[in-house]
C-alpha cells in the first residue's frame, strides 16, 4: 500500500456557492431565481474471480435553475458547469416560465432563522486512499465469501464504491449555502445450489469512508442470508404474524413516509390527508424524521432548498403529528417548511424523509420471535414498486424468509406473497423492538411484529 | 460531435499503457417535458446532458471513466483515468484509423419534440385533464405529462469502428385518482414510441384520458384480490412484461456466465411449452426499445431466443461476444455516458398463437384475467419473479366478472413457461417500459398475445 504524496483535492464548495450565487444574482425585477449546483466524484471497483472486473473513476457535475415570476415557474437543467451551458439553462428556464399556469403558492424558500446543525459527514479518506487499496477491498470481499462455506458456488458481484458529493444552493431570496459529504460501501451477492435451481443473497456494509466499512459484516450478512435460503419451499396459504427485521422495517417506513409528503397530501393522493391528530398507527409507534441525528447516514445540515434540517415528528404513540414539507407544500398548507426538500440537479424539489426512525420499544429480533406462535420472519420483500400503491394503501409483495412456529424458526419459504394495506399494517403493530439498526438509506429500523397478515402460497 | 482525428488520439492515449480494446462513447441528450397536476400546468422543464464515457479492456478487466468535458484535453484526461485498470505494461504506440459505418435508424422522425411550440404541449395537457375529470364525478385528481427526448450518440473504438445514432422518443401519460366510499384508487395510461411529436397524431387524447379515469373508477368497486394459486389469463400487450421477467433477464449472457441464471447451459433444450416462440428485436420500427445501433455500436437485430419451446440463444454484449468469438446481437446498452454497457433487452415479445381471445377466456373455468400488468422484478438465479396487476378481473365460469384490487402475482420462470396452456392470435405491443438492472434504466418494449398460464400465485387477501 502506498500513500499518495498529496491527497486529491476535494470538491471546492466555495466555488460551487460562487457559481450558484452568480446565477441567483441575475434575477431581474419581479423575478425569483434559484440555482442548485452539484458536483461529485466516485470510484467503483467490481471484483470477479480474483481479478478486477471493472474499475470506474469519474466525476460529474450539474446545475438546475428555477425562475419564478407572477406565480409561474420555469425550470431547466444541464449536466455541466460550463459558462455557456449555464447561461443557456437560465435562458431556457425563463423561456419555459410563461407556459406554466399561475400558482398562488409558487415561490422559493426564504431564510427562516433556523441554525444548521454542525454535522461531520465528510471524510478526507475517500479522496486520500490510493485506488489500489479500494481494489484490494473488493477482491478480498469476494475471496472471503467464496471461502466462507463449501456450499457457496460463486459470487455474482463483489463491489467497493466510494463517492464524494457536494452541492450549493443560492436564491435571490437570500439563501446561499453549500456542503459536501462522503459515503463508502461494500456489497456482495453470493450464489449457492439448491436442487435444480440456485439461491442468491446479498450483504453490505456502509460508512462514510473505507475505514468505516466492514468486509466481515458484509460477508457474514451475505452468507447467513444465503445459507438460510437453501431448501426453501412454497408455504401453505395462511394468516400469520409478520416479523419485520430492522432492515425491512426501514423499507416499510420509507413507503409510509412517502405517503406523509405534503404535496401528496395537498393534492388528495394520500390516505393520511386530513387525519392529523387521529390515531393512524399502533400506540406503540412513534416515528420521527431527524436528519440532524449524526447516527444516520441520511444526516445532512441542509435540505435541497438550502434550509437547515430539523427534527420532524410524524407519529407520536400512533397519533399523526403532521407532514413532511418543502417550501411550496408548506406555503400551500399554511405552515412552515420542515426542510424536507429533496432533488437532483435535473428535477425540481420534491419531498423526502432523510433519517426516519422508530422510537425503540423493548426486546430484539430473537426475543420477539420467541413470542410468535405462527408467523413469518421475512428476509426479503419483492415487487414493492409494482405491488404497493401509496394512494390506496394496497400492499402486496413477494416474500422470502422463514416460517416461525411456537417461537422457533421452522422451514424457509419462497414463492409466496404477503398482503394487507399500509393503513392496517401501521395500526396492527403489536410489538416494537429496541434493536435500532441504521440502514444504508439513512433509516433506523427496529424489529416489528404485525399480526393478521395474509400469506399466499399453495 | 467530436472530430475523427481527436477520437483517434483519445483511443491511442487510452491504450498507451496496455489494454486490448478501447472505446469512446459520446452522448448528447436533450429532454423536454411538461406536467399538469392538480388542475394546473405546473412546470415546463428542459435539460441537456452531454459527455463521454471511455473504457479500456485488458483481459477480463475493464477500466472506465466518464467526463462532461468534451474538449480534447477533457477526453484525454478521461482516457488516462480509464487506462488505470490496464497498467500491466505492454502498450506502446498504437495507431487507430477510424472508418465511419452508419446504420439507418428504423424509426423515421417527422417532428422533433424540441421544435413543437410549448403552447401546443400545454394544450394537450389541458385537454387530457378536462377529459379525465369529465369522465366521472369520482375523479378527484389528474396528472398528465408529455415528454420528448433526443439522444445523439457516437461510438468509436480501437477496432476502427466509428458510428452513431439519433434517437428521438416521445411519451404521453395520464394518471387519475378516483375517490369513493371505499377510499382512493388509481388508474394510469401511458404510451411512448421512438418517434417524434407525430405520436399525438395517432392518439385521441379524450379517449386516452378517459381510459385512465375509467381504470381508477372501476377499481373503486373492486373486490380484494384472491389469495393462492389460480389459472391466470394475461391480456394482450402489457403482458409482455411477464416474459421480460420470467425468462428475458435469465437469457442475458452476463448473468448466465456468472451462474446467476436458471437458463445456464440449457441451449437446445425444451425450456417452455412448445407454443412459445420468444423474440428480442431492436429493429422494430417505432417501438420503445428500438434503435439503429446499440450503445456499443452494433446494429440492432432480430434474435429468436426461444423457438417452439426450445432455447435457441442468449443475448450478448461486446465483452461476452468477444470472449466466445461470436457475432454481436445488438444487446449492449447503457443508461448514459456515465455507465458501462451490459447485456440488455430491447423489444422482447411472444409471438402469436392460433386461439382466439374469446376462446381463451371461455376455456377458463375459474381464474383471474389480468388486463394490464405493471412493473415486475425477477431473481434470475432462482427464476422467481413478481409483477403487479394494475387492472385485473375475476373469471367465473368462462366469463370476466368482477374487478379485483391491485396486488402482485408471483411465479417461477421455468415453471411458468411450461405452464402456458394456450396462446391467442391477437398480438399487441404493451406500453413503454424502463428496465432496471444493476442501477441502470433503459427504455424497453414488450408485447404478447392473450395467453393462459395454468397457475400463478396471486398475492391477495381473500
Amino acid at each position: 500500500m502506498s500513500a499518495p504524496a498529496e491527497p486529491r483535492a476535494g470538491t471546492d464548495v466555495e466555488a460551487l456557492r460562487a457559481l450558484a450565487d452568480r446565477v441567483a444574482s441575475q434575477a431581474e425585477p419581479g423575478e425569483q431565481v434559484e440555482a442548485y449546483v452539484s458536483q461529485g466524484t466516485n470510484t467503483s471497483v467490481d471484483a470477479y474471480q480474483g481479478e478486477i472486473e471493472s474499475l470506474t473513476q469519474a466525476g460529474s457535475a450539474g446545475i438546475g435553475i428555477r425562475v419564478i415570476k407572477d406565480g409561474r415557474t420555469g425550470f431547466a437543467y444541464a449536466g455541466s458547469h460550463d459558462d455557456d451551458i449555464v447561461a443557456e439553462a437560465l435562458t431556457e428556464a425563463r423561456d419555459n416560465l410563461p407556459f406554466a399556469e399561475p400558482d398562488e403558492w409558487a415561490g422559493l424558500a426564504e431564510p427562516d432563522g433556523v441554525a444548521a446543525t454542525s454535522l461531520d459527514v465528510h471524510r478526507e479518506a475517500v479522496l486520500a486512499t490510493p485506488v489500489e487499496d479500494k481494489v484490494a477491498m473488493a477482491i478480498e470481499l469476494e475471496r472471503m465469501v467464496r471461502a466462507a462455506d463449501p456450499r457457496v458456488r460463486g459470487v455474482r458481484a463483489a463491489t467497493y464504491t466510494d463517492a464524494e458529493g457536494a452541492f450549493a444552493v443560492a436564491t435571490s431570496t437570500g439563501i446561499s449555502v453549500g456542503g459536501r459529504s462522503t459515503i463508502a460501501y461494500v456489497s456482495v451477492s453470493a450464489l449457492a445450489d439448491d436442487g435444480d435451481a440456485s439461491v442468491i443473497a446479498g450483504g453490505m456494509s456502509v460508512g462514510r469512508a473505507i475505514d468505516e466499512v466492514s468486509l466481515d459484516e458484509a460477508a457474514d450478512d451475505a452468507i447467513t442470508r444465503l445459507l438460510a435460503k437453501i431448501g426453501s419451499v412454497k408455504p401453505e396459504s395462511a394468516v400469520v404474524t409478520l416479523i419485520l427485521e430492522p432492515r425491512l422495517t426501514a423499507t416499510v417506513l420509507g413507503i409510509v413516509s412517502g405517503m406523509l409528503g405534503g404535496e401528496a397530501v395537498a393534492k388528495g393522493r394520500s390516505p393520511f390527508a386530513k387525519r392529523v391528530g387521529e390515531q393512524v398507527g399502533s400506540p406503540l409507534l412513534t416515528i420521527v424524521d431527524d436528519p440532524t441525528n449524526p447516527d444516520s447516514l441520511g444526516a445532512e445540515p441542509y435540505d435541497d432548498e438550502g434550509l437547515a434540517t430539523r427534527r420532524v415528528p410524524l407519529l407520536h404513540q400512533g397519533v399523526l403529528q403532521g407532514f413532511l414539507h418543502n417550501s411550496h407544500s408548506a406555503r400551500r398548507a399554511g405552515t412552515a417548511s420542515t426542510a424536507s426538500a429533496a432533488r437532483s440537479y435535473s428535477s425540481r424539489p420534491g419531498i423526502s424523509a432523510r433519517a426516519l426512525t422508530v422510537e425503540p420499544g423493548e426486546g430484539d429480533l430473537e426475543s420477539l420471535l420467541a413470542t410468535v406462535d405462527d408467523g413469518v420472519l421475512a428476509s426479503s420483500l419483492g415487487g414493492i414498486h409494482s405491488g404497493v400503491n401509496p394512494v390506496s394503501g394496497d400492499f402486496s409483495v413477494s416474500v422470502e424468509g422463514v416460517r416461525v412456529r411456537g417461537g422457533e424458526r421452522a422451514e424457509p419459504i419462497k414463492e409466496a406473497t404477503l398482503a394487507s394495506t399500509l393503513q392496517r399494517l401501521l395500526l396492527d403493530v403489536s410489538h416494537v423492538g429496541a434493536d435500532v439498526e441504521w440502514q444504508p438509506g439513512g433509516t433506523g429500523g427496529v424489529t416489528l411484529l404485525i399480526p393478521g397478515v395474509s400469506l399466499s402460497g399453495r | 460531435m467530436i472530430e475523427e482525428p481527436t477520437l483517434e488520439r483519445v483511443l491511442a492515449r487510452a491504450l498507451r499503457t496496455g489494454g486490448e480494446f478501447a472505446e469512446v462513447f459520446v452522448e448528447d441528450k436533450q429532454n423536454g417535458s411538461a406536467t399538469l397536476d392538480d388542475g394546473r400546468v405546473e412546470q415546463l422543464s428542459s435539460g441537456r446532458d452531454r459527455g463521454a464515457g471511455i473504457r479500456v479492456v485488458v483481459g477480463d478487466t475493464t477500466g472506465f471513466a466518464h467526463t462532461a468535458d468534451l474538449s480534447e484535453h477533457g477526453l484525454l484526461t478521461a482516457a488516462e483515468a480509464a487506462s488505470a485498470a490496464a497498467r500491466q505494461g505492454g502498450g506502446g504506440v498504437r495507431e487507430i484509423a477510424l472508418t465511419r459505418r452508419d446504420v439507418a435508424n428504423p424509426s423515421p422522425v417527422s417532428v422533433l419534440p424540441d421544435d413543437v411550440p410549448k403552447a401546443d404541449k400545454v394544450a394537450i395537457l389541458r385537454r387530457a385533464d378536462e377529459a379525465a375529470r369529465a369522465f366521472a364525478r369520482e375523479i378527484s385528481q389528474v396528472t398528465a405529462s408529455v415528454a420528448g427526448s433526443r439522444r445523439r450518440i457516437l461510438v468509436a473504438n480501437s477496432d476502427g469502428l466509428l458510428t452513431g445514432d439519433d434517437q428521438v422518443r416521445t411519451l404521453f401519460s395520464v394518471s387519475a385518482v378516483a375517490t369513493g366510499d371505499t377510499g382512493m384508487q388509481t388508474g394510469r395510461k401511458s404510451t411512448g414510441l421512438t418517434i417524434g411529436w407525430e405520436l399525438f397524431d395517432r392518439i385521441d387524447i379524450d379517449e386516452f384520458a378517459a381510459e385512465a379515469a375509467q381504470m381508477a373508477v372501476t377499481k373503486l368497486r373492486a373486490r380484494p384480490a384472491p389469495s393462492g394459486q389460480l389459472p391466470v389469463v394475461i391480456g394482450a400487450g402489457s403482458g409482455g412484461v411477464l416474459f421480460h421477467e420470467a425468462c428475458g433477464h435469465g437469457l442475458e449472457k452476463d448473468l448466465v456466465d456468472k451462474g446467476a441464471s436458471v437458463y445456464a447451459g440449457r441451449v437446445g433444450e425444451l425450456v417452455a411449452s412448445p407454443l412459445v416462440t420468444l423474440v428480442d428485436d431492436g429493429t422494430i420500427a417505432e417501438e420503445w426499445g428500438a434503435s439503429a445501433i446499440d450503445d456499443e455500436g452494433a446494429p440492432g437485430q432480430r434474435n429468436v431466443l426461444i423457438q417452439d419451446g426450445v432455447l435457441t440463444d442468449y443475448m450478448w454484449d461486446f465483452l461476452r461476444s468477444r470472449k466466445e468469438g461470436r457475432a454481436l446481437s445488438g444487446n449492449g446498452r447503457r443508461q448514459s455516458y456515465k455507465h458501462l454497457p451490459m447485456v440488455r433487452m430491447t423489444n422482447t415479445f411472444l409471438e402469436n398463437g392460433t386461439a382466439s381471445h374469446d376462446d381463451v377466456i371461455a376455456g377458463t373455468d375459474h381464474g383471474v384475467y389480468v388486463a394490464k400488468l405493471g412493473g415486475g422484478q425477477v431473481n434470475t438465479a432462482s427464476g422467481d419473479f413478481v409483477f403487479g396487476m394494475q387492472e385485473a378481473y375475476l373469471i367465473e365460469d368462462g366469463e370476466i366478472t368482477e374487478p379485483i384490487r391491485e396486488g402482485n402475482l408471483i411465479g417461477n420462470g421455468p415453471q411458468c413457461l411450461q405452464d402456458i396452456e394456450v396462446i391467442a392470435d391477437d398480438f399487441a405491443f404493451g406500453g413503454p417500459g424502463t428496465c432496471g438492472k444493476d442501477g441502470q434504466g433503459v427504455p424497453v418494449g414488450d408485447g404478447c398475445p392473450t395467453l393462459r398460464v395454468a397457475q400463478l400465485t396471486i398475492g391477495g387477501t381473500s
